[in-house]
């Protein structure tokens, strides 16, 4: 249960990192740790070089750049759950970070950590996914922006060459009056998520203009539900919508583990979505529901 | 060719550095491997042995340990990391005249602890959580240790303790 050696290093400033990581075939960038840090204590990962990004200042914050979130990729969980900035402009965020691990790991855990690694179950990519998320990924050429839908290419494996690096995530939060809705399914407080969803719908005169549906932990990466989107597009929200809702998404394509079938995954898909629906309605309408 | 991976292995860690941390308020100047993580640091390398190590994986909560003022789990945090930092571990939790801290005291007389395995974790989380929350609920204090697995206790004796520890600390104004 100890790492192997590895060279350290840790850089000041971007342009460092990515010339530490384009010499080096073998290195691991190190963000909060969270994740990569249990990977090298089970020696599932053996790097020769480590870049830790712990001081790398220019990837911490989150700024507000006309009508969207820059934030920064080193920017911690914890910070994330508490910014004014984030519970006034896109609450949805914090919700879901209430459900991410403890307030040990958010302390030190990251957006960009979590992206990178990109857990089939990561609430962060969910909501990435339910926001259109854009993320910067800057490399030896320069910048090159990514759309969240792109981001996934396979199990744990974002969109990232091994000389780039996850910069920035763009975040435009919705405008309009909107309701929005964070829940999962888990076995307990803080574990993964054997299914998430992350659900965004805009009221525009009684009727839904717009919605947006994310699904974690049914697949390598979030999905998006657009099928249920266009459902619920037009129509004035209710229970019977809702339901349709539901079980249009129990249709999903979802994989299988160990501990959970595709049937389990599918089930939880569909009651989620349509509890989330409800949940985000009953935001929109000014009612905050207790502990979800 | 185990000897050569072996040599290799080796040649990496050759770059151990330097680091100057307070330790409970004392400076403490150590040279460290990087791939040693703070609770091996904090245990082998300095003896304080409060800090216990339940998982190695950041499941039990029981490295838990304050980084300038934060919980954190230091089996998830290389030594080399704290370079400059403040870190505070259970060994400096009780007040500067030797008697206890209020959420020790609580955990004392509410028999917060069997083993006494989870405990240093637990308190330390709960000094940082109360902190920032001097008026918890039940549920909120059962959150806040969610992430501290213990054995022994069912975890009454603890919520119990913590709910006490909130109080005390808020009527001495700490
Ligand atoms: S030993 Fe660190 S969380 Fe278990
Ligand atoms: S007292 Fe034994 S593990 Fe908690």
């Amino acid at each position: 249960m100890k790492s192997c050696n590895f060279s350290y290093y840790d850089p000041n400033t971007v342009s460092e990192v990515v010339s530490l990581i384009s010499r080096h075939e073998n290195a691991k960038l190190l963000a909060g740790g969270q994740s990569l840090v249990p990977m090298l204590n089970f020696r599932i990962l053996s790097p020769e070089h480590i870049v830790d990004l712990n001081k790398v200042s220019d990837l911490f914050g989150i700024k507000e750049n006309g009508n969207h979130l820059s934030i920064g990729s080193m920017t911690r969980q914890s910070e994330l759950l508490n910014s004014p900035l984030i519970i006034q402009s896109s609450p949805l965020i914090s919700k879901a970070l209430g459900y991410v691990g403890h307030d040990q790991t958010r302390n030190r855990g990251t957006i960009g950590g979590s992206l990178c690694h990109l857990d089939p179950a990561a609430e962060l990519c969910v909501v990435a996914s339910a926001y259109n998320a854009e993320l910067t990924v800057t490399g030896k050429k320069g910048d090159r922006v990514i759309a969240m839908s792109d981001w996934p290419v396979d199990f744990l494996t974002p969109a990232l060459d091994h000389d780039e690096i996850l910069t920035n995530i763009r975040i435009t939060p919705w405008q309009g009056s909107h309701g929005f809705c964070f829940i999962e399914f888990a076995r307990r407080e803080g574990d993964f998520a054997i299914v998430a969803v992350a659900v965004l719908i805009e009221i525009t005169d009684h009727v839904i203009s717009k919605a947006s549906i994310a699904l974690g932990g049914v697949s390598a990466g979030p999905v998006r539900l657009h099928d249920v989107e266009t459902l619920l597009k037009g129509q004035s929200p209710g229970q019977e919508l809702f339901k349709e809702a539901g079980l249009l998404a129990k249709k999903v394509d979802a994989m299988s583990d160990v501990n959970y079938s595709t049937n389990y995954r599918k089930r939880l898909s569909g009651a989620l979505t349509e509890r989330a629906l409800h949940g985000a309605m009953a935001r929109f309408k000014g009612e905050e529901e207790g502990h979800e | 060719m185990e000897l050569w991976l072996d040599l290799k292995e080796r040649k990496r860690g050759m770059n151990s550095r330097e680091i100057s941390l307070k330790l409970n308020g004392c400076e403490v100047t150590a040279t460290v491997e990087p791939r040693i993580h703070l609770a091996d640091f904090l245990r082998h390398t300095l003896g304080a042995t409060g800090t216990h190590l339940g998982c190695e994986h950041g499941v039990c909560g029981a490295c838990t340990v304050n980084v300038d003022g934060d919980a954190v789990r230091s089996c998830l945090m290389f030594a080399i990391q704290v370079d400059g930092k403040n870190v505070t571990t259970i060994e400096g939790i009780a007040n500067s005249d030797k008697t206890l801290h209020p959420i020790q005291e609580a955990f004392r007389k509410h028999h917060g602890l069997q083993c006494g395995f989870c405990t240093p974790g637990m308190v330390i989380t709960l000094e940082a959580f109360l902190k920032n929350h001097p008026n918890p609920t039940e549920f909120e204090i059962r959150k806040a240790i969610s992430g501290n697995i213990c054995r022994c206790t069912g975890y009454q004796p603890i919520v119990a303790a913590a709910m006490e520890a909130a109080t005390n600390l808020k009527n001495q104004g700490q």
